[in-house]
């Protein structure tokens, strides 16, 4: 990774909103890197800032109320907050795709899907429309579509959920994109359908040697999808580690807590879970100190007075913490 | 480590528990253990087609199903979207009528009881639903929201009653009194949910169907709201029909787990069997579908083709056999298999021609 220069590189970014009861700071200076043809993980819960930093992403952030506030965004080199706007929409599908959560609201009811796709590649493609359409159709057998010159005049209601979301990535991938965005791509799936969408991105990936920025609550989709993982806590990034140092072994409390509370070794007699006491901090108004501080199980005064930085804890690893080595994995079964 | 490889492998260790053994049903004098159960109950929904006018076809959400739950137990109901598990569940606490098969609560057959009748049945029986956004009033403060049904029910005699009782209920979900006078849209969904199992409460049921109720938070929210609910279970000796497509957290909370696949039950049994010896292909596809928290685990090759197939018109034979990967041609695509027990008398059901045996 220091050889070679990452796909995407992002500084220090700084993306905020107007609210009613005062600024809030939805991401708050994150960085890091998505090195070419692999996976990386943004985790957190609601509100920890993940969305949000996809979004800025693509410069997507509704703004006003959302505003991008300072850092930078470097795409091969190119950092894309000084882009004018007419060339950030080239980017936007030809460079950086993105799929979303809600394959049922983000398609246009009115339109058949073919039109949809066709649409994508006419904008960002000097190409004719029937040209567009045999790549349409080639696209939808590529994201396996039943027959895909039959459902390339269907409209999204009359496909499935899953196939809707295929449909999505169909779009996203019209014009070979170097970086997916995908955010909670197969959170409104069963699990079976997701299965299946996982492992169609995990199959055009390596077809098409693209990186994904895999945008998740759920750590088992991480633990089999993203090769290294930076997990976010209230607008910050609060641990970054390759995947499978980070589920060995999380240097930071909040990581261990999420993954505390999954379940996943046999029940206990008692049927309950681990948890991670109280609540998220409100982010319009925050303590000093360390974010997490007052959830953490392994507070000291220190934390409560200044806030830890994000440093290096062990090669290839960073955790915002004043303890990274009292973090203790459970001992696994 | 985790689960995915015991689950191929027979238990060794835990001998096989007769389910039944521990349910005298009838004779002993004593209420009967189970409280809630349907027998061969279905509800089907009328297609409409183009305007207004029939089709004639009918939508089979629920398709003769017979499931019990007994007191003080949690029963585990797992499917995917558009099985039935939440027609079932309504269908349990009669806020659907089913089109045949019967109900009964408490040894009594409230198949037909008019809503007047199941008034003081409604008491006894609640439900916590997965949107604590949508199912909260936000217009009433949360005293309103947990207080309306002791009025309803006439539960307190004196206003102060109805007030200490309120705050009883909150401190049991784990709330402060000096949320009382707050509205829903203050708290966070967490709490919300912890306002809707307060307001179940209120009335002191002895059924609770937990309708999806942690789909909706956030993974360590999801486990408070999970432990409250086992706390409470212990506590007031509540019996729970637990609706989730999450089946990890089925385990951990159920007793008992039944397996939903286009309105009917393919597989149940005891939750460390099922999950441990599952039989069923399709049980088996949901658990490896599902994604573990082990970077190394050798991804087992079960990904499902296709979606589920519409309950509108399902496949013949077993719902399930277009998708099955142990097919057997002939008679899967002919013969609707029968929810039988594997070895008599464990209580573990399976519907299959060819089900997983070692």
């Amino acid at each position: 990774m220091v050889e070679t220069p990452p796909l995407l590189r992002v500084r220090d970014l700084v993306t905020s909103f107007r609210t009613d009861r005062g600024p809030l700071r939805a991401v708050d200076h994150v960085s890091f890197d998505v090195p070419r043809a692999s996976t990386v993980a943004l985790v957190g819960e609601s509100g920890c800032g993940k969305s949000v930093t996809a979004l800025s992403i693509l410069r997507l952030v509704a703004t006003p109320p959302g505003r991008i506030e300072s850092g930078t965004i470097e795409l091969e080199g190119r950092d894309l907050l000084q882009l004018p706007e007419r060339e950030m929409r080239a980017v936007r599908g030809n460079h950086v795709s993105m799929i979303f959560q809600e394959p049922m609201t983000s398609l246009n009811p009115v339109y058949t899907v073919g039109w949809q796709i066709m649409e994508a590649i006419r904008l960002h493609q000097k190409k004719s429309r029937r040209v567009a359409r045999a790549r349409t159709v080639d696209l939808l057998g590529l994201v396996g579509i039943p027959e895909p010159d039959t459902h390339v005049d269907a409209y999204p209601h009359q496909l499935s959920g899953g196939q809707r979301q295929r449909v999505m990535i169909a779009m996203a991938l019209a014009c070979e994109p170097k970086l997916l965005v995908a955010d909670e791509p197969t959170t409104a799936l069963d699990v079976t359908i997701q299965a299946q969408i996982l492992e169609l991105l995990r199959e055009l990936q390596q077809r098409l040697s693209m990186s994904i920025l895999l945008i998740t609550h759920d750590l088992g989709v991480v633990a089999e999808n993203a090769q290294h993982v930076v997990v976010m806590y209230a607008g910050q990034v609060v641990e970054s580690a390759p995947v499978r140092d980070l589920f060995a072994r999380p240097m930071h409390p909040y990581t261990h807590g999420l993954l505390d509370s999954v379940p996943r070794a046999k029940p206990s007699a008692s049927r309950r879970l681990r948890t991670i006491e109280g609540m998220v901090p409100d982010l319009r108004d925050l303590a000093a100190g360390c974010r997490f501080a007052e959830r953490c199980p392994l507070r000291i005064d220190k934390c409560v007075l200044d806030e830890p930085p994000l440093d290096e804890v062990a090669p290839g690893r960073l955790s915002r913490c004043w303890r990274p080595q009292d973090v203790q994995p459970e001992a696994s079964p | 480590m985790s689960g995915s490889k015991d689950l191929f492998q027979p238990a060794t260790t835990a001998p096989p528990i007769r389910e039944e053994s521990v349910d005298p049903e009838g004779g002993t004098g004593q209420r009967p253990r189970t409280l809630v159960a349907t027998e061969r109950v279905a509800k089907y929904f009328p297609v409409r087609a183009g305007w207004l006018g029939r089709s004639g076809r009918f939508l089979r959400a629920v398709d003769g199903v017979s499931l019990r739950v007994r007191r003080g137990e949690t029963m585990g109901l797992v499917g995917e979207s558009g099985c039935g598990k939440s027609t079932l569940g309504r269908l349990m606490l009669r806020l659907l009528d089913p089109t045949f098969g019967r109900i009964i609560f408490d040894g009594r057959d409230v198949t037909q009881s008019s809503q007047r009748e199941l008034r003081p049945l409604r008491r006894r029986m609640q439900i916590i639903f997965q949107d604590p956004y949508s199912s909260l009033n936000p217009r009433m403060t949360v005293r309103e929201i947990v207080g309306e049904a002791i009025r309803i029910h006439k539960l307190a005699k004196t206003r102060a009653d109805e007030e200490a009782r309120i705050v009883e209920l909150l401190e049991q979900v784990g709330m402060r009194p000096d949320a009382m006078d707050r509205y829903p849209h203050e708290f966070s969904g967490g709490q919300r949910q912890r306002i809707g199992i307060a307001r179940a409460l209120a009335v002191q049921p002895e059924f609770i169907l937990c309708d999806e109720p942690i789909s909706a938070l956030d993974v360590s929210i999801q486990a408070q709201i999970v432990n409250l609910l086992v706390e409470l279970q212990e506590r007031l000796g509540l019996a729970y029909l637990f609706v989730s497509h999450d089946l990890k957290v089925v385990e951990h909370v159920s007793h008992r787990v039944a397996v939903m696949y286009l309105g009917k039950i393919v597989e149940q049994g005891l939750a460390a069997t099922l999950y441990e010896e599952a039989a069923h292909p399709y049980t088996r596809a949901l658990l490896a579908a599902a994604p573990q928290l082990d970077p190394d685990r050798k991804r087992v090759r079960l990904v499902l083709e296709g979606d589920v197939p519409s309950p509108i018109d399902p496949p013949s034979g077993c719902a399930f056999h277009p998708r099955c990967p142990r097919v057997v041609k002939g008679t899967c695509d002919r013969e609707v298999p029968l929810l039988e027990e594997t070895f008599r008398g464990t209580g573990h059901r399976v519907a299959c021609w060819n089900p997983h045996t070692e």
